[in-house]
């Protein structure tokens, strides 16, 4: 399982696609990080009379884990998207299927592999923050809840993405329904904004992926957010197993 | 008798309502080459895929040496090894690290993988391209990249499909070595449409068509199917037809040009050394006296014709 995500890893890196996406997802991030210290600077002076006003952590780390956050919506689908539609164009699934695994080694294997992936992104990312520390007071509490909130978000996305690159042979096929139905997750708590009923604002707020986000980049680790997460992976991976197993058999 | 190291009862396989496979069984023993000889669409991929465990059957069980493939999937794979008719290669990866990716999902200890990997280069030729990218190697070096991720977990069978198929005659030629050369400590069981494979390759034969198993048979008892008694004769200075058929065990001559003659003969009363010494006693100039056989491709015709004709009459 492990030799399967190492290998996945791997090639990840092998394609420039990986690379791409590292260096423009911190292009952008950068430029982002430098307008919200741009700004900080210019309210600085207002803000530091008043008592128990906002820090760096508040005005600089969470805005920018929050346009991280929307834009890995964006870049996920493309790692996600040839996870399994690729190596079924490329006819290379005999390889994993007539080895010696069981599917939930497979399936785990390139979960494990891309979130890998996933990882090494977000640490590139927290570093941006984690400089400011050289010359400022860090709230380190709050930066670690707001990484573990895009570190679930990731795995969500990941999980979902899978699912969505197993039904298919076409990765630009993965790649569009990936990027709709996290979108759809993403909005999906519009619907509750509009208060038709006390009873659908609370389950479509609850299905949101942002809400659930929000909360953890407010500092707030709630168990059922993180439930929620654990809830969505765990749901795709093993529709995911299924799927796989269910191909074999029809 | 050698042990039995893959068994396969009554497999069927259906895609919706098409029957795809039905009702095959067979068994492979240690050390033997099976050869899947049938034409395209008759179900040799299917019946391939179900053994390698990448399709389930709809009925009937497969035993890889003494493992069940459908409850104890993971033994019955590691004593597996499966090439389908498209090599699964990942082409952005070189012959070596490929390799040693296959020696790991194929649950190879880690101080093993480098002997296995160099193992399986060696064998099939490799040796010149460890280095390079698989997705820029010509089609015949995939193929042998192919075959080494088969054979890198030393599996008791070696499944392949259709190994020659899109090669051009050298790479070929060079491929079916290869088979030849692993077929000494591995059993194989290949799949293909071109018949003289098969009797250059496999210890046994068995006919597929429609999905259903028509024929099985060891080469040599295929080979006397082939067997006719007919033999072609040819001579400068022909005598009258009525002086070569009165040669005894012959049953009638045909002219086939003015000197060459087709001579049928009953099988028990072989008139060949007959024909030699009247020949040279008459001064009749003997040029050419060959054996005809039927080609393969006569029997494979044969028996595919006899059997529909069968279920014709059947119905």
């Amino acid at each position: 399982m492990l030799s399967l995500a190492k290998n996945e890893l791997y090639r990840l890196f092998l394609s420039p696609l990986a690379w791409i996406i590292l260096a423009l997802s911190q292009l952008i991030l950068a430029y982002l990080f430098l307008t919200h210290i741009d700004y900080f600077v210019q309210i600085q002076a207002k803000i530091s009379a008043i008592p128990g006003a906002p820090g760096v952590t508040e005005l600089i780390a969470i805005p920018l884990l929050s346009n991280a956050a929307t834009l890995l919506l964006l870049i996920a689908p493309l790692v996600t998207m040839r996870l399994i539609a690729e190596e079924r164009r490329n006819e290379s699934l005999p390889l994993l299927l007539s080895a010696p695994l069981s599917t939930h080694q497979i399936v785990l294997g390139k979960y494990l592999g891309t979130f890998g992936f996933f990882m090494v992104l977000l640490i590139l990312i927290s570093l941006m923050p984690l400089s400011l520390s050289l010359g400022s007071q860090l709230d380190f509490g709050l930066l670690a809840s707001g990484l573990l909130g895009l570190a679930l978000l990731l795995a969500s996305f990941t999980s979902i993405g899978l699912y969505l690159s197993s039904l298919t042979r076409q990765p630009t096929i993965a790649a569009m329904t990936t990027f709709a139905s996290l979108f759809l997750l993403w909005i999906i708590d519009w619907a509750g904004n509009t208060q038709i009923t006390a009873e659908s604002e609370n389950l479509f707020s609850w299905l949101s992926l942002l809400r659930h986000y929000q909360s953890l980049l407010q500092g707030e680790i709630n168990s059922s957010d993180i439930v929620y997460y654990l809830i969505v992976i765990s749901t795709f991976l093993i529709l995911t197993i299924r799927r796989l197993d269910s191909e074999r058999l029809n | 008798m050698s042990s039995v190291l893959l068994s396969a009862k009554e497999l069927s396989r259906n895609y919706g309502q098409q029957q795809a496979v039905h009702n095959v069984s067979f068994e492979i023993n240690k050390g033997e080459v099976l050869g899947f000889l049938g034409p395209n669409g008759a179900g040799k991929s299917t019946t391939m895929k179900m053994l390698s465990g990448n399709l389930a059957p709809n009925h009937g069980e497969i035993i890889i040496n003494g493992y069940d493939l459908l409850t104890q999937p993971k033994q019955a794979k590691s004593h597996i090894g499966y090439l389908p008719e498209q090599p699964p290669l990942y082409k952005e990866l070189t012959v070596k690290e490929f390799l040693s990716f296959c020696a790991q999902i194929n649950q190879i200890s880690s101080t093993k993988i480098k002997s296995a990997v160099d193992t399986a280069i060696d064998r099939c030729g490799l040796t010149e391209v460890t280095q390079r990218l698989i997705g820029n190697l010509s089609k015949g070096y995939q193929q042998r990249v192919g075959i080494a991720q088969a054979i890198i977990h030393t599996p008791a069978v070696v499944i392949l499909d259709e190994p020659t198929s899109g090669l051009d005659p050298i790479q070929i030629r060079e491929i079916r070595h290869l088979i030849r050369d692993i077929a000494k400590e591995h059993s194989v069981i290949l799949s293909t449409h071109i018949l003289p494979e098969v009797e250059m390759l496999c210890d046994r034969v068995q006919i597929i068509n429609k999905g259903q198993l028509i024929l099985s048979d060891t080469i040599e008892g295929f080979g006397l199917q082939m067997q006719t008694s007919c033999l072609l004769l040819e001579l400068s200075f022909p005598p009258a037809i009525e002086v070569l058929q009165s040669i005894s065990g012959v049953l009638n001559v045909e002219n086939i040009t003015d000197t060459l003659f087709q001579i049928n003969y009953s099988p028990e009363h072989n008139p060949t050394n007959q024909i030699v010494s009247e020949a040279s006693a008459q001064q009749w100039q003997l040029t050419q006296l060959t054996p005809q056989q039927h080609s393969l491709e006569d029997v494979f015709m044969k028996i595919i014709r006899d059997e529909t004709q069968l279920n014709e009459q059947a119905v």
